[in-house]
């Protein structure tokens, strides 16, 4: 134990001694978190809604015809009460649900003048958005195209309510990722580099010359970033609530363990890059092309992953980013618990057993 | 005392399509100092490598302590104590915080095993809270020996400890080498420097992978069976050429600002030569028989 505990120490001194992985550690998140607290706009397709209608008549029918018929929108629920609205935005696959009001085409006929409330999830604020103002622009066109069309003076008033997010929050929407971002980055990045300059220094040379066994080396490289990761997520925890404020309508603790989780994910994949790397340099080049880059772009980060193309999408199913987004998003804004992210929570243990056990696996006690 | 520490038989070293090493052997006593010697490629690193179970031979046989280095490489680890080429300590660790890290993954103290390191610490305590980074080439040496012997090895392997150490270091640390040795310690060390042979008991002189000599110093003195002249003029360049052409002249080497010459013949004339030397407008010509060094030895064996 002592000797385990005597390389701790010692990686405790590398880390504070060194003032670049000091800013890349502490620096890189503050400035990130805020730098992302900005929101990029993009475009929607094969949104999936649900309809909850009322009346079932025919003017309704043609409405939710016109919507889903539109190419943005995928009819995947129709919904028969009040309750079920809520329970299926827990899910997480409907974005937006219609409802129609009782005796639509009734209340059309006789006052000219009938209801429909839009609700969309708005955890998600760009696409929230964006998904509201497409389906209130069929609806006017089908207003002006069918119904004035034929000299009927009908007025159908959409009512738009935004669920979880009413102020539409872009940050909202990056904090998760963001969060995502930095503890892969700072976890993997940084311990694939320091057990590379182990190599590239030599003294890896002596440290496996020394009973100092695979398993005490690896993990006494990991725990201390681990412990400065951990202190990252809740810096950035703390940003996002006192600067954006940001809710976190989740139980804390849940959320602080399944960051932990996540950044034991990302340390092992770190292990798992520096066993094929003999450099530093080699170590910085695939963390940053390998995780940076497809993190950012391929995780829901920034670009919904239901818009892109079918093979992108593929892609984004090994990214643990994209887990740990969602996983982030349910517990900070909808306060969900482990019952709605069990299957997340289970993908990443899941690719930590596996990092784990192909780094051991992989882990070299000789120089070839 | 003839215990064998190290055994090496018919090793041979492989890197791709490159045959590093082509079947060396040779064995190490215990209380031995063994010195591999030969020029920077000759395949020293690539032995002692192996030796430390930091590289599977590609054929042969290795034992360290009757441990093989393939099968029981743990447990030859816990008993080596290994100094690599390239001073691998940690720069950013001060001297002190080096020598305890290498203490504690050891599972030993400083204090436990201080006598041992005391003649070398002792040279570098005054700094014990300097970075290891800072300190001069000599002292970095010290310090990775010291880290070295801190868990009391019975075999120490230096892979070569001298080269970029200026000459009074070079030679304070084989003072300590051979006190190190008079403590029990077998020490099996390379270095490309000619000179350091002579401080070893046995030497393996190694040249392209090959060994081309193994024995003691004096005995590969000896063997050399040669008379050796020492000559010089005030062009030596021009000395080289034109005693090349000579043709009782067997071997010209450069060495240091003479040249170290033997001849075809029994003897040498050293007043013919002269003559021979002034007709071809040689000034300040100085002729001298020698005794041969380990490197006219080294030269000999590898014209052979």
């Amino acid at each position: 134990m002592s000797r385990f505990l005597g390389f701790v120490k010692k990686e405790f001194h590398h880390i504070f001694r060194d003032p670049r992985t000091m800013l890349i550690l502490f620096g890189m998140p503050i400035a990130q978190i805020l730098i992302f607290g900005y929101v990029v706009s993009n475009e929607i397709t094969d949104v999936k809604i649900g309809v909850y209608d009322k009346s079932k008549d025919h003017v309704t029918h043609e409405i939710t015809n016109k919507i889903t018929s539109s190419g943005f929108f995928i009819l995947s629920e129709n919904l028969n009460s009040d309750q079920e609205i809520e329970d299926v935005f827990k899910k997480g696959i409907i974005r937006e649900v219609i409802v129609f009001e009782s005796n639509f085409a009734e209340k059309l006929e006789r006052d000219g003048s009938a209801g429909i409330q839009i609700i969309a999830d708005a955890s998600d604020a760009n696409t929230a958005n964006i998904v509201t103002n497409y389906t209130q622009s069929i609806i006017n066109n089908y207003v002006k195209n069918e119904l004035l069309a034929q000299g009927l003076p009908y007025e159908i008033v959409p009512e738009v309510r935004m669920l979880y997010n009413d102020e539409l929050k872009g940050v909202y929407m990056f904090v998760p990722g963001t969060m995502a971002l930095i503890l892969m980055l700072v976890s993997a990045m940084m311990t694939s580099i320091s057990i590379a300059r182990e190599k590239e220094m030599g003294t890896m040379e002596v440290l496996l010359v020394s009973p100092l066994k695979p398993l005490p080396i690896v993990i006494g490289k990991v725990i201390p970033y681990m412990v400065l990761s951990f202190i990252n997520a809740v810096v950035i925890i703390a940003l996002s609530y006192f600067v954006f404020e940001m809710p976190i309508q989740g139980n804390l603790v849940f959320l602080l363990l399944e960051t932990l989780l996540f950044i034991f994910m990302a340390l092992s994949l770190g292990i798992l890059i520096s066993t094929a790397s003999n450099s530093q340099l080699v170590a910085m080049f695939i963390s940053m092309f390998a995780l940076m880059l497809p993190t950012m772009l391929l995780s829901g980060f920034i670009f919904p992953i239901e818009n892109m193309p079918k093979i992108l999408q593929w892609f984004s199913t090994i990214m643990p980013a994209r887990y740990f987004i969602v996983i982030v998003k349910n517990i900070m804004i909808k306060g969900s618990g482990i019952g709605i992210v069990w299957k997340e929570t289970l993908i990443i243990a899941g690719m930590t057993v596996f990092f784990l056990v192909m780094s051991i696996k992989k882990f070299k006690v000789r120089l070839e | 005392m003839n215990e064998i520490a190290v055994e090496v038989q018919n090793l041979k070293k492989s890197y791709e399509k490159e045959e590093a090493v082509k079947g060396v052997s040779f064995s190490v006593s215990k209380g031995e100092l063994f010195g591999l010697i030969g020029p920077d490629g000759a395949g020293k690193t690539s032995i002692l490598r192996i030796i430390t179970t930091l590289l599977f031979p590609t054929e042969g046989k290795i034992t360290v302590l009757d441990s093989d280095v393939v099968k029981d490489y743990k447990k030859i680890r816990t008993n080596i104590g290994y100094m690599p080429q390239r001073f691998s300590l940690y720069q950013d660790l001060s001297v002190e915080e080096n020598l305890t890290f290498f203490a504690r993954i050891f599972g030993t103290t400083i204090e436990e095993n201080y006598d041992l390191i005391k003649d070398i610490y002792s040279h570098i305590e005054p700094f014990k809270d300097r970075l290891a980074g800072k300190l001069s080439g000599g002292m970095k040496q010290k310090l990775a020996l010291s880290c070295a012997l801190i868990h009391s090895p019975d075999i120490l392997i230096l892979d070569e400890p001298t080269t970029g150490v200026d000459a009074v270091s070079r030679k304070e640390f084989w003072e300590m080498l051979i006190r190190l040795k008079e403590k029990g310690i077998t020490i099996l060390v390379s270095t490309p420097y000619m000179d350091e042979a002579n401080l070893c008991d046995r030497v393996a002189l190694i040249q392209n992978g090959d060994i081309m000599s193994i024995d003691t110093p004096e005995k590969i003195i000896g063997d050399f069976g040669q008379k050796l002249w020492a000559v010089k003029s005030n062009n030596i360049y021009q000395l080289i050429n034109d005693l090349r052409r000579l043709d009782f002249i067997d071997t010209v080497f450069p060495f240091g600002e003479f040249l170290h010459v033997t001849s075809n013949t029994e003897d040498l004339n050293i007043t013919e030569l002269k003559s021979i030397l002034n007709e071809k407008n040689h000034l300040g010509i100085k002729i001298q028989q020698v005794e041969a060094n380990i490197e006219d030895c080294f030269m000999q064996l590898m014209t052979k």
